[in-house]
């Protein structure tokens, strides 16, 4: 038998079902992964004690015939998401010694389908990275490496370290965020899946926000099964978040398996930059024949404003980020730097929580909505992104789906890029438009670059047209037949 | 445009963010090069255009104006470096703010 983990969440709901193994036994085979992975860093809490009680109790359901969609299912947490009891860092100084005394939404659905909480997982500073650079508890490794060389390679952010704990087999899931490409383009680093689903899908209630017209949760897993498993599971309205949709969340795994044939798939011409890499060309292109192959026609699509998404991206998160970074002022919870009036304990407070990148983002969101400057930047950047949204509602009348490259790279090495934020930003090209419009997208691994690392697809739907995406990436995983590993 | 050393000295007092003054020239440039970045957005013609806040095409949901959650002081002031407990109710501590 397969060891215990490396079975997909498909595999292990079956196994669990015939009494091959115990919740347990393959909770228990997690846990001892994830010790053996700690140089990694890919989680911040580890929580093997309560992992193997809540197993106990899946045994105990799954004896009684009354097993949830997750039952027993070990999963990492991205700790973004408040979990009752158990420190949550968002992966910031500022957050020293909370433990929010609440469960966010999702993962209380999680726990309600009996899911088991392995630990929680590290990210870039409030979500606020494309590399896991940012985080307070440092950087987190690839489990891969180019062919023949040692240096360590970034997961890719801001959902990292779940990125990395599924690709090294420590989770057999794990739960992510996404508001600029931070699940899709770590899924794409570590060679997972990763979908981010339409704005509104998943409750944003109990999950550190970051731009709340942009953040959106959702799974990483090994293949497009699970993912569509995990995204129900995910996934419902929330009366506690104004901005969930009252939706039935649909079952996902219906939508695998069907036919392609006659389907539509839009190929945006502006999404061919200039100097892309020949490798990352190659397997757009193969992911169109293998589409074509399977019987959909590709059309071609123009999404004339996609170089102007990443800066009106860096005007509206920021600003957004600014105002909801307010609440981390050294009195209600974290760090508290003393100060002689309330107004030093709060600049204390924050200039010695905040780090780098989260500093410059608030000064940037601060500065664009300041005085003088609203109109000009803010209001510019939100007349633009709707003119972004409008070009994909324009696409979608001559395409059901978009496909894309995720990054415009394979994962480069820690240290790099760290020097020029812009440089840095420009990892989020393909991803960004995405959540600005709010629609779901999802990463898969379709291939392997020339130096031995995962490279992804990106496929794009209409808003709250999830199963599609399920469908096509189902056949494109297929075609693509990805089951290189990591060696690390 | 330009973010200078007293620009970023002055929107780091409106984030109430400490910025050490041997801080602020790498971050002016640093905010410098990011904002004449963004500033190719200028070019786009966006007369007539409604500015979007939000992607959500339904009206937000409502609820009746009425106070359903709430009685645990305790539950908010946990996670406080500082707090006291007066009687029946759990505070937060600040430096003075009245004089």
């Amino acid at each position: 038998m397969a060891a215990l983990t490396d079975l997909t969440i498909a595999a292990a709901r079956r196994g669990l079902a015939a009494k091959e193994f115990s919740a347990r036994d393959l909770t228990q085979a997690h846990v001892d992964a994830m010790a053996k992975a700690r140089g990694l860093n890919a989680f911040i809490t580890e929580t093997p004690a309560q992992a193997l009680e809540m197993a106990g109790e899946s045994d105990r359901r799954l004896a009684e015939g009354d097993a949830g969609a997750l039952e027993g299912i070990p999963l990492a947490i991205k700790d973004l998401f408040c979990t009752k009891g158990v420190q949550t860092t968002a992966g910031s100084k500022i957050l020293t010694g909370f433990v929010p005394p609440y469960e966010s939404t999702v993962s209380q659905n999680l726990w309600n389908a009996g899911a088991v909480m392995l630990g929680k997982t590290n990210l870039d500073e409030f979500a606020m990275g494309s590399s896991n650079m940012t985080s307070a508890f440092g950087g987190v490794k690839n489990p891969w490496r180019r062919k023949g060389e040692a240096r360590d390679l970034v997961p890719g952010g801001s959902s990292g370290g779940s990125a990395a704990a599924v690709a090294a087999r420590i989770a057999m899931g794990a739960t992510a965020t996404d508001t600029g490409g931070s699940i899709r383009q770590p899924a794409a680093f570590c060679g997972v899946v990763g979908i981010k689903p339409t704005y509104g899908r998943c409750s944003r209630w109990g999950i550190v926000a970051f731009a709340s017209s942009l953040d959106q949760a959702g799974p990483i897993t090994r293949d497009v099964h699970d993912a569509a498993i995990m995204m129900r599971a995910m996934a419902s309205y929330d009366a506690k978040d104004s901005t969930s949709v009252p939706r039935d969340v649909p079952d996902y795994e219906a939508a695998l398996g069907k036919s392609i044939k006659g389907l539509r798939f839009g190929i945006p011409r502006e999404y061919r930059l200039d100097g892309m890499s020949p490798e990352i060309e190659k397997l757009w292109e193969q992911g169109i024949a293998w589409l074509r192959e399977a019987g959909a026609e590709p059309v071609d699509i123009s999404l004339p404003h996609t170089k102007y998404a990443l800066p009106t991206y860096y005007i509206v998160a920021p600003a957004e980020a600014s105002s909801n970074l307010a609440r981390y002022d050294g009195v209600r919870f974290g760090l508290r730097v003393p100060g002689n009036s309330i107004e030093e304990l709060y600049e204390n407070t924050r200039g010695a929580g905040f780090g780098a990148e989260v500093r410059r983002r608030i000064l940037i969101g601060t500065y664009v909505l300041s005085a003088g400057y609203y109109d000009a930047y803010y209001l510019k950047a939100q007349q633009v992104r709707a003119l972004i949204a409008r070009d994909f509602t324009e696409a979608y009348k001559r395409c059901d789906v978009i496909l894309t490259p995720t990054a415009p790279s394979a994962a480069f090495a820690m240290g790099e890029k760290m020097d020029d934020p812009v440089a840095m930003y420009l990892n989020d090209v393909f991803t960004v438009t995405v959540n600005l419009a709010g629609l779901p997208g999802i990463s898969l691994p379709a291939g392997l670059s020339n130096e031995g690392l995962p490279l992804g697809l990106q496929l794009i739907g209409r808003a709250f047209d999830e199963e599609t995406l399920f469908t096509v990436s189902h056949v494109l995983e297929r075609a693509a037949g990805f089951t290189a590993r990591p060696g690390a | 445009m330009s973010l200078d050393k007293a620009t970023v000295a002055r929107v780091a007092t409106l984030a109430r963010i400490k910025v050490p003054d041997s801080d602020l020239d790498k971050m002016a440039g640093e905010l410098q090069g990011i904002m004449s970045w963004i500033e190719q957005l200028q070019e786009v013609d966006t007369s007539g255009v409604e500015p979007m806040s939000s992607v959500v095409e339904h009206v937000l949901n409502q609820r009746t104006d009425k106070v359903t959650d709430g009685g645990y002081a305790d539950a908010v002031t946990v996670n406080s470096a500082d707090r006291v407990q007066l009687g029946d109710g759990a505070f937060f501590v600040v430096p003075k703010v009245i004089e």
